[in-house]
């Protein structure tokens, strides 16, 4: 197969990667660092290239509200966002799962406010992790080109039906260029058939969407969405299998590197997981038995499979580019705790706060977090949560 | 054996220029850009990242954002290499420095974090041996052109950044100059790219 290769930015990858996909409907509001993806795309309108509806709303309350709208017509809907953005999409983000939307949301990692920043963190992405929407992250523009288009199978799947966001952090990814792999349109369209919708809004049709449902069935709805979840890893780890048929290009849940033969392992995600990998290299080259696991499908969380790549295991390094305030660890760390309690042969867990508002974790740093998660593990902490990468 | 030999003597060899352990079989090379916010130190990253992926090679490409005004030191990032590489930080030891403005000489330390035995390329009108005073050239390739006068006399405009682009090139043949042509007129089409590539062919030659 003769690959196709363009230059392009994790953004403008998105917004091409959309552009094969055509969805119906397109509702967003301009957001740094997601605002070339609606940009390019706006482009593609105003020339014609694509025939998607596209809505330039006032707010992103207003641009998940018009998506949901959409979407329950039957049609193929997508939007980006980012930090601020997101939070403001919050309330809606419910509605969307709720009324089983399978909506794709584009997300440009960001701090949140206050004090303002514009650069990469991803805990924009992982607070939304309790309102039922598939969630995926990206390491690369490559990624962000594909996990733009898996989202689309994924959600709009019938055992899923639930929507799907995917986040690739600011700047770093964004706006970087890198080469990117690309698909024809004809590709996309027999990977990605058109949505087949039984129950919308239509004007022959008398249905009603978003009732008042109390005491006696709101807890069942919750449980169905709880089975869709549960539907979505299967689907997922389907769809991204059907997918490296497709490019040949090996796209999994998790991403394994040198995991085999390892006494040692740094778990990450994002961008940061290109960083584990280059210092599992540089570390390796000293004779350390180390490895790097990226988690790119983080909701629904796949603890089984993250359980047996990390089985008999020393010590993780749980690189996390996100914060939280007054937790037991960090969010990712949190996850895999559970994931891991009470399981045999498990290890010690690591979690380490960086990279908060675009600071740079460099790789020599991280090659004296993991020396440190080494430590701990020699003195039988099982346990330990720090921040690094910061002035003291 | 032979193979083996190969490989020990390619080692070595990275050993050396790396001056520190060995970090990857790769060889990665890290471009930074100075400029000064409104030269188009973005456009030349980008353009320098295209040309090397035309060619094959991979890229991670970017610049540095921040509150940049017009006039402000900015730098942008280019990562290249022949190989496949995972590594996503800013550039800090980078291996080619491109100033694209001269007066950055007396602002910024443009050769900071120059790796030993790397190239920095500069924009500057006076003698070679003169840049002597502004950073320490004894364990670095160092080179000049007139950017800022091709600029003008070429494109009509001090916008130097794909000169030196030229001069980058013909020193370093990170990319080949048919493959920055190809993607610079492809950015500008029409009278705009034929001009720059006049004058990225000029400091091609002129560079010393």
């Amino acid at each position: 197969m003769i690959k196709q290769v363009k230059g392009m930015t994790g953004n403008e990858a998105v917004a091409w990667a959309a552009k094969l996909v055509n969805p119906d409907v397109i509702a967003a509001y301009p957001i740094t660092p997601q605002t070339i993806i609606v940009e390019r795309y706006s482009e593609f309108v105003n020339n014609g290239e694509v025939d998607t509806s596209f809505i330039p709303v006032e707010s992103e309350h207003s641009a998940m509200s018009s998506c949901v709208g959409a979407s329950l017509t039957g049609a193929r809907v997508f939007t980006a966002s980012a930090s601020a953005g997101l939070a403001l999409m919050y309330e809606i983000l419910y509605v969307a799962s709720g009324l089983r939307c399978p909506i794709v949301l584009a997300v440009a990692n960001r701090a949140f406010s206050a004090p303002i920043n514009i650069h990469g963190e991803c805990t924009d992405q992982l607070v939304c992790r309790d309102a039922s929407w598939v969630s995926l992250f990206g390491e690369s523009a490559q990624e962000a080109y594909d996990e733009t288009i898996m989202s689309f199978k994924i959600a709009e799947h019938p055992d899923v039906l639930l929507p799907t966001m995917f986040g690739i952090e600011g700047f770093i990814v964004t706006h970087a260029l890198e080469r990117v792999e690309i698909l024809s349109k004809s590709e996309v369209d027999s990977f990605l058939p058109e949505r087949d919708v039984d129950l919308k809004f239509c004007p022959d049709e008398t249905n009603t969407f978003g009732s008042l449902v109390l005491q006696d069935y709101y807890m069942e709805i919750k449980r169905q969405q709880e089975e869709a979840m549960t539907n979505a890893y299967r689907v997922t780890k389907e769809v991204m299998e059907e997918f490296t048929e497709l490019t040949g290009r090996t796209m999994e849940i998790l991403e394994k590197y040198k995991l085999d033969d390892a006494d040692y392992a740094i778990v990450s995600y994002g961008a940061t997981a290109g960083n584990a990998k280059a210092v599992v290299d540089r570390l390796r080259a000293k004779g350390e038995k180390v490895g790097a696991l990226k988690i790119r499908l983080f909701r629904p969380f796949p603890s089984l499979d993250i359980y047996k790549a990390l089985k008999g295991i020393k010590a993780v390094t749980i690189l996390d580019r996100s914060v939280t305030f007054g937790s037991p660890g960090t969010i990712v760390q949190n996850d895999l705790a559970s994931a891991l309690y009470g399981r045999e042969n498990i290890p010690t867990l690591h979690g380490y706060i960086n990279g908060l508002g675009g600071r740079v974790l460099t790789l020599p740093e991280i090659e004296e977090v993991y020396e440190m998660s080494k430590h701990y593990n020699e003195i039988n902490m099982s346990s330990t949560t720090d921040w690094v990468g910061y002035r003291k | 054996m032979n193979t083996i030999f190969n490989l020990y003597i390619f080692v070595c060899r990275v050993n050396l220029y790396y001056n520190t352990m060995v970090i990857s079989l790769a060889e990665i090379m890290d471009v930074r850009i100075n400029g000064r916010g409104g030269q188009g130190a973005v456009t030349a990253s980008r353009l320098l990242g295209e040309a090397a992926i035309l060619e094959g090679q991979y890229v991670h490409a970017f610049p540095s954002f921040g509150p940049e005004r017009a006039g402000a030191p900015v730098t942008s990032f280019a990562r290249i290499s022949a190989e496949p590489f995972t590594e996503k930080t800013e550039v800090y030891e980078p291996h080619i420095v491109v100033v694209i403005d001269p007066t950055l000489l007396e602002d910024v330390p443009v050769a900071d974090g120059l790796r030993a035995e790397g190239t920095i390329v500069v924009n500057y009108d006076g003698l070679k041996e003169s840049l002597m005073k502004y950073f320490d050239t004894t364990h670095v390739n160092f080179y000049k052109v007139s950017g800022s006068k091709i600029a003008i006399e070429e494109i009509g405009r001090n916008v130097p950044n794909l000169v030196m682009l030229g001069a980058l090139i013909k020193v370093t043949r990170i990319v080949s100059l048919e493959s920055l042509i190809k993607v610079t007129v492809n950015r500008f089409p029409g009278i705009l790219g034929e001009k720059n590539v006049s004058a990225i062919k000029r400091a091609f030659e002129e560079v010393e």
